[in-house]
């Protein structure tokens, strides 16, 4: 999976480990701003009102 | 041949698994540290412009026709929207935080949320709001630090309404009746005017709620100005 990755990176290792530096951040921010905030709502601990029925 | 594959199948599925753990060390991090950080910017900038709309004071709230009533307290709020500001000097004079309309996920990231049928502040009944004990700003952070006779002001664009804390519960999350008109009396016609604030409890969890009582000392109109001893910070002040 990543062995492949990094032969698909152009360029000597210095040039394919920024690139691969790049790509991590990438994946770190579309976490942080899409993917994580989309999912908390539905974690268990993330319930902070009382309310009837079952607690969300 | 088959050997081949099957390092490749074994390669590929820790290569998988490893990648799931360094997500969910990320999804930590972002939960636990991030949401602080986003929730603090966003809480700031509410208090900031409900401050600036409470400058342009003298004017009667939303819903008030003419400010008749000398007592006059907010009646209907949109959903979502900041309508206050809770100071708590047990937690620094200078702390504030936003009171929103609503208890949803989102509108708790924002501030604290206010129970939607609960009375506003001042009123006869149960102002009652929630608050995140840890993360998203974490504003009740240290709501079991409270002692009976702390004062809570919440600040509203024509009143400055004073609370002092009565007494605390620990309670599971079905337990509604905190934040009935007459707190944990179901059914009662209230004569006074109560303040319920509920975080999560223990810290870091959703199992129970750590619930806080307040009853009514004083409202006091924007104009007259607040006096400095209500919030001076009592000894142990945490922040």
């Amino acid at each position: 999976m990543y062995g492949p990755l990094w032969r698909l990176l152009p360029g000597p290792w210095p040039v394919k480990a920024l690139l691969a530096l790049i790509l991590v951040f990438v994946v770190v921010v579309v976490c942080f701003l899409w993917i994580f905030p989309a999912i908390a709502p539905y974690m268990p601990f993330n319930s902070y009102s009382v309310q009837t029925g079952t607690s969300r | 041949m088959m050997r081949g594959a099957w390092r490749w199948a074994v390669r590929v599925t820790g290569e998988v698994l490893i990648t799931l753990g360094l997500l969910l060390f990320l999804f930590a991090a972002w939960q636990l540290w991030w949401t602080d950080v986003t929730s603090n910017r966003s809480q700031a900038s509410e208090i900031q412009a409900l401050e600036k709309g409470f400058v342009s004071a003298g004017l009667p709230e939303r819903g008030i026709p003419g400010g008749a009533d000398p007592r006059a307290t907010l009646t209907k709020v949109p959903f979502g929207q900041a309508f206050a500001i809770v100071r708590i000097p047990r937690f620094g004079a200078d702390y504030a935080r936003p009171v929103l309309q609503g208890t949803d996920h989102d509108t708790l990231t924002r501030g604290m949320g206010h129970y939607p049928g609960t009375a506003f502040p001042g009123q006869v009944g149960n102002f009652a709001f929630a608050g995140h004990r840890t993360t998203y700003g974490r504003p009740l952070h240290n709501i079991d630090r409270l002692r009976k006779g702390d004062i809570i002001v919440v600040e509203t664009k024509a009143r400055y309404v004073v609370y002092a804390v009565d007494r605390h519960v620990i309670v599971t999350p079905d337990h509604v009746e905190v934040i009935d008109p007459v707190p944990q009396h179901p059914g009662a016609k209230p004569k006074e005017a109560w303040m319920t604030m509920t975080a999560c409890h223990p810290k870091f969890s959703a199992r129970e709620r750590f619930v806080v009582f307040a009853r009514l000392v004083k409202s006091i109109p924007r104009a007259s100005g607040l006096p400095a001893s209500f919030m001076a910070e009592p000894v142990g002040t945490v922040r």
